[in-house]
């Protein structure tokens, strides 16, 4: 019993550490002093009024947004056709060609960044959003495929089989009965690429031609001390944003789960 | 039997084709690309123009000049520190979720351990220069309280903050590995290993320990590989002291426009890493073996 006890002091201490940044930053979004330390000075909304008449930092939204969609869509859509391959078939060198598509969840994202950088510039490719799609496809296909892996594990082969039985082509069984059941993943593979996409730096940071993304504006501005209060409030935004998204993915996880009869497993990662 | 090995094919072959396009965009946007980088590092750069005999000269410079050499050493050192802090700081963590948390409750506990993560990550760093700083929170709450009359200046720009704001971001993918593992283990070995006079320690060390070696060992690698090529926590965190490999790199391939010794240098910590990391699991795998 003993040890539970400094066990809980532990993980208490444990858990401050852990949220201390995200509990710093909206105090400080909300804080009236233009200098982002303690003590604390007031309440304001100023900051989040900075962040509307900032022209610079809607298009850099815009180029995000659109980053991000764009890469949530292609890596979903590789993702179901490699997690659907490893889940449904056998074949030689499976382990190896699976292996090789998830290397990018080791790789350090540097690495990433500067191999694509030498090829598109020898290439003679221009550096524009659709440069980092690429990269940023690469390193969210490896998350899409391991959710839907075990959407498609989870499903229950006989459906299918009572779809041909029933004289449904592979095509229409495939979106008439597959797809439906494994939609929840496919909406929570998106959400969390799309996460990913929106927050992502370091390939940005080398793959941004003259269009910066919303990470690549934010570490512009780090510079300037004067920014930092409305980056705060930025960042407020953002990590609501973020947690939204995340339940929402969670919450078609789970259902996903339900739905084809498996009980909850835990997390997404 | 033909029939067999038809059915076998053509198994195979659905199998291949519905996996191919994934398979191409990963060859055309990872394996050839780093093709590439390998190439690379093999030329040489005058201003913008290439030329491609084969040299090691970035090899030689990379490997030789001292500033790299500080560099490289320095970037291993903190990445095996990272490492060591985190997997420290994860193992409780997780064996606390694994045995002490009612089973319903396990995945929100998960959940809340990976929710900081999704922070953004410039501001997830920036803020630990806000806590550490000298006018920030750590020093701060000593002067509030008295513990200290100045305010510490040890803690910020050096490479204890890099550590220390590296540990946090990696903490969640070192908790994850482990709980698995630890979940994974029949609770009955624990209650023979009682039965057979182990107290808690000695159970620990003898029977849980071993047996979540294996998310230890995932753990180190999936925390030891990406920390080595971290950018931004260097830069922000670190001081001219606390500067990495990345920052190197990225130094070569901009500014400098010598993108073959970058090459050079990104290949080299890649290099580095890996061997470490498989010799470290070929230890544990050995070691595990022998146990046996």
């Amino acid at each position: 019993m003993k040890s539970g006890k400094w066990f809980k002091l532990y993980i208490g201490v444990f858990l401050v550490f852990l949220y201390a940044p995200a509990l710093l930053l909206p105090i400080f979004a909300f804080n009236d002093s233009s200098i982002v330390s303690f003590p604390l000075k007031g309440f304001t909304l100023n900051w989040f009024n900075v962040l509307w008449e900032t022209e610079a930092l809607h298009t850099a939204t815009k180029n995000s947004l659109l980053i991000a969609v764009s890469t949530a869509i292609i890596a979903t859509s590789l993702g179901i056709l490699a997690a659907r391959a490893s889940s449904r078939y056998k074949f030689r060198g499976q382990k190896a060609v699976m292996g090789f598509i998830m290397i990018p969840l080791v790789l350090p994202e540097i690495i990433v960044g500067v191999s694509l950088l030498v090829v598109i510039l020898q290439m003679g490719f221009d550096l524009s959003l659709w440069t980092i799609v690429l990269g940023h496809v690469l390193i969210c296909t490896p998350f899409c495929v391991a959710i839907l892996s075990s959407a498609f594990l989870n499903l229950d082969q006989s459906l299918e089989e009572a779809s041909f039985d029933l004289g449904r082509s592979k095509l229409a069984t495939f979106w008439l009965v597959t797809m439906p059941l494994v939609l929840p993943g496919v909406v929570s593979s998106m959400l969390i690429s799309f996460t990913i996409s929106l927050d992502e730096f370091i390939i940005a940071f080398f793959l941004a031609g003259t269009e910066p993304t919303l990470p690549v504006y934010i570490w512009g501005q780090l510079r300037f001390p004067q920014k930092l209060p409305s980056l705060m409030a930025l960042g407020t935004i953002l990590l609501i944003l973020s947690l939204t998204l995340l339940a929402t993915a969670e919450y078609f996880r789970r259902r996903s789960a339900r739905k084809t009869g498996i009980e909850d497993a835990g997390g997404f990662l | 039997m033909s029939q067999l090995a038809k059915w076998r094919r053509s198994e195979e072959a659905s199998g291949w084709l519905l996996v191919s396009p994934t398979l191409v965009y990963s060859i055309l946007l990872l394996a050839a690309p780093l093709a590439m980088v390998i190439a690379l590092s093999f030329w040489t750069q005058d201003y913008l123009d290439l030329d491609k005999t084969f040299t090691l000269k970035n090899y030689i410079e990379a490997w030789s000049e001292p500033i790299y050499q500080t560099l490289m050493a320095r970037s291993l050192k903190i990445s095996a520190f990272v490492t060591a802090l985190t997997i420290l700081l994860a193992f409780p963590v997780a064996y606390y979720v694994s045995f002490y948390v009612p089973q319903k409750r396990k995945p929100l506990w998960i959940f809340l351990i990976t929710i900081p993560f999704w922070t953004s990550y410039l501001m997830r760093i920036f803020l630990w220069k806000v806590i550490l700083g000298y006018n920030g929170v750590i020093n701060g709450s000593l002067l509030g309280i008295g513990v200290i009359e100045q305010p510490l200046s040890f803690i910020l720009y050096n490479q204890n903050a890099v550590v220390v704001t590296l540990a946090h971001a990696w903490v969640p993918f070192a908790i994850l590995p482990i709980f698995v593992a630890l979940e994974k283990i029949d609770r009955s070995l624990l209650e023979a290993a009682e039965d057979l006079g182990d107290g808690p320690l000695r159970r620990f060390i003898r029977v849980t320990l071993p047996l979540a070696m294996p998310g230890v060992v995932a753990a180190t690698v999936i925390v030891f590989i990406p920390t080595i090529g971290d950018y931004v926590t260097p830069r922000l965190v670190g001081g001219p002291n606390g500067l990495m490999i990345s920052n190197m790199i990225e130094l070569q391939f901009k500014k400098a426009n010598n993108a073959p010794l970058g090459a050079a240098l990104a290949l080299s910590a890649m290099f580095l890493v890996s061997v470490i990391s498989l010799i470290f699991v070929w230890l544990n795998r050995k070691y595990l073996v022998g146990q046996k």
